[in-house]
């Protein structure tokens, strides 16, 4: 036994009970950050108990609901399996996960070759694969995001490169081969690679976005493009050195989207449908069946889990409020943020246009610097949008964005998400669906306002 | 009536939502029936800054600022002999650094800038923390409202105006108080926010002058239903006052 490791367990375990018993949040992440400050390699110490694989997986955008698909892939196959939940991926929450799992001597309570599946934020990545030493590393996609608190996108790609040397030289990639920013990895990695991409001509596009890719890392060349699906993600080229996109191991085709499902085919699986929608969840879901493959998870249980991922929180989640099913769609970032609005610009609903409900907020989690707004899109939907309502912290920002974007008048503009509820109800028929387009905080007090956990039910 | 636009290094200058500059005066001419020209001006392209009303430039990353910098440097002497001239400019965050004499990386490493603006930026290395927060200046336009976050300080040279005095935030060096640069119509600084869409005085101002050098008279622009840019403003500084530092 270790005393040490103990010591923190029980510590850690007792402040979960305590927070739970004052009722004090969602209590995921004070156990974590308790037992880390008695053992420092607490993540390491029980995390390498996983023995039957761990997995990270980070990214600007899908970390969330990849790992969501994986989990519903995971319990199709029955697969024993640990997974931390979403909001707790940097590792103070992965103690907390652990710790739930432990015994009070700091031994897992759990199935021998149990899996672990941790979503993980990009600049946690580092000391992630430190500490779990990880068999597989996935990485979906390169964004600016939050440059209040990432920094640069050229810092967060250093942190990679630095979780890459501190992990395992046998442990292997699954990298979108569609996104040059993670490709980039690959470079000088000796161990396995998994390359997953898609390929369906049908969803090239000359917009461009954010782009957050110029510039090949290996040579100062320029990465063009034979087709590009939006900013920087699509069949690139370098034209210096001559890299371009490698042909991926698992790849989608054929791929249709609906308004709340999509279908897609996959070498080797057929035809898959999934209860989520957008080019984006698509790229999600092949990096999950990418990890899965390589589990040796059996193709019937890959196609059954895709096929009923319950989606993420705010994630395409559909909320019914007072008769009007309120669509929920996260945007924190002008990569994800246009790629949902291209998405409900592709809504062609017979005779009516779009009711949306913007909300910006400038806590910690969504960023204090709201000049992304900037970059984003939202001309797309001028013309498709019938009604909208502005809110969040920063709702005056957003309702100046739209007014140069040339969206209608709002109905209302108000920091109070009980106020724009009641607007809602009032000048909407019952019926009605309501895209809710919100920062991470904003969503959360919506949710909250709905009666609804305000953390993830996982 | 037509205002011309260059836009420098769009692709690349383009960090922290520079385009809502862009945005808001298209928006703010086109409300006027002001016609409203943007030229994109990229590494290698021919730049004749005469042709132009008002130049711009963005911010960037530090891999991305090295890589324009020298193409800047090329451009520099017409496009200072122009400013001189009284062409308008706008220097936003790594295009401000850039519109200064040079940026001294902490290893002694020193990028040329092009000396519109008397000043040097030095970066104290990557232990110092950056200047990121909320920000509320005095400026000769009034208040003005935006975001910082830098990590290199800007000291001026004396005698080289600044942009405005910070109330709230950290401005060029978060020691004497001073806010960007300004030289004849040409204005440095570190906030975005976007900038203009929130401080549409400024916006005008920069309209205006860049009318007026073109068709040498004195210009009135129309007034416009600013409720929503002042809401978005006063809300800004509402924010900063509740997170950012007194000067």
């Amino acid at each position: 036994m270790d005393p040490r490791l103990a010591f923190a367990v029980s510590l850690g375990k007792g402040a979960g009970v305590a927070t739970r018993l004052l009722r004090r949040g969602g209590g995921t992440a004070l156990p974590g950050l308790v037992a880390t400050r008695v053992e420092p390699n607490i993540v390491s110490k029980l995390g390498r108990q996983l023995n039957g694989g761990r997995v990270l997986v980070s990214g600007t955008n899908g970390k969330t609901t990849t790992s969501r698909i994986l989990a519903s892939i995971l319990d199709a196959a029955g697969t024993p399996f640990l997974h931390n939940r979403e909001g707790s991926n940097l590792m103070r929450g992965f103690a907390s996960t652990l710790l739930e799992a432990s015994n009070a001597t700091g031994h897992l309570r759990l199935p021998v070759n149990v899996l672990g599946l941790f979503e993980t934020d990009e600049a946690t990545m580092p000391a992630a694969a430190r500490a779990f030493a990880p068999s597989i590393m996935a990485f979906t996609n390169l964004f600016r995001d939050q440059l209040d608190r990432y920094g640069e996108v050229d810092t967060v790609a250093a942190m990679w490169r630095e979780a890459l040397a501190a992990a395992p030289k046998d442990s292997t990639l699954v990298l979108n081969a569609d996104d040059p920013s993670v490709a980039e990895l690959a470079e000088g990695w000796t161990g396995p690679v998994h390359w997953y991409g898609i390929d369906d001509p049908a969803f090239a596009t000359e917009t461009r976005g954010a782009f957050d890719a110029r510039w090949c890392r290996s040579c100062g060349g320029t990465f063009s493009y034979s087709r590009r699906y939006f900013a920087h993600v699509g069949f690139w080229g370098c034209d210096g050195c001559g890299r371009s996109r490698p042909t991926p191991d698992t790849v989608a085709s054929d791929i249709r989207l609906g308004i709340d499902s999509c279908t897609f085919a996959v070498d080797g699986l057929g035809e898959l449908g999934m209860p989520l929608t957008g080019l984006y969840n698509v790229s999600n879901a092949l990096a999950a069946i990418a990890v899965a493959r390589l589990l040796g998870l059996p193709p019937a249980a890959v196609v059954q889990g895709v096929g009923r991922v319950q989606p993420a929180f705010g994630r395409q989640e559909v909320i019914e409020y007072e008769g009007r099913p309120l669509r929920l769609m996260l945007c924190k970032n002008p990569a994800g943020a246009n790629e949902v609005l291209r998405l409900l610009a592709s809504i062609q609903l017979p005779g009516e246009g779009l009711n949306v409900a913007a909300l910006l907020s400038d806590q910690f989690a969504d960023g204090q610097d709201v000049s992304w707004i900037w970059d984003v899109d939202y001309e797309l939907l001028g013309t498709h949008v019938v009604a909208c309502w502005c809110g969040g912290t920063r709702a005056e920002d957003i309702a100046l964005r739209l007014k140069y974007a040339g969206w209608l008048t709002p109905n209302v503009v108000a920091h109070d998400v009980s106020v724009l509820l009641r607007d809602i109800v009032a000048s909407t028929e019952t019926g009605s669906d309501v895209y809710v387009i919100a920062t991470y905080t904003a969503m959360r007090d919506l949710r909250h306002a709905l009666g609804r956990n305000v953390r993830d039910e996982g | 009536m037509t205002l011309r636009v260059a836009h420098l290094y769009p692709d690349v200058m383009n960090i922290y939502g520079d385009r809502g500059n862009i945005i808001a005066l298209r928006f703010r001419c086109v409300s006027r029936g002001i016609g409203f020209e943007l030229t994109d001006v990229g590494v290698g392209d021919a730049f004749e800054p005469v042709e132009f009303d008002l130049v711009l430039i963005g911010g960037g990353q530090d891999r991305e600022q090295r890589r324009i910098a020298d193409d800047l440097v090329a451009k520099g002497p017409a496009l200072r002999a122009a400013i001189d001239d009284g062409l308008a400019a706008l220097a936003v965050c790594g295009g401000f650094q850039l519109f200064g004499d040079r940026y001294v990386d902490h290893e002694g490493g020193i990028i040329p800038g092009i000396g519109v603006f008397d000043l040097e930026t030095r970066h104290p290395g990557p232990r110092a923390d950056r200047c990121v927060g909320d920000v509320v200046l005095v400026t000769d336009f009034g208040e003005v409202v935006g975001f910082e976050n830098h990590g290199g300080r800007t000291y001026l040279a004396p005698g080289q105006k600044p942009f405005g005095s910070v109330k709230r935030g950290f401005g060029n060096n978060a020691e004497d108080g001073g806010e960007g640069a300004r030289t004849k119509n040409a204005f440095g600084t570190y906030l975005h926010g976007s900038l203009l869409p929130k401080n549409p005085a400024l916006c005008d101002e920069l309209i205006r002058i860049g009318l007026e050098r073109r068709y040498q008279r004195a210009i009135m622009l129309a007034p416009l239903d600013d409720e929503v840019e002042g809401s978005a403003h006063t809300a800004a500084v509402h924010v900063a006052k509740g997170r950012s530092r007194s000067a």
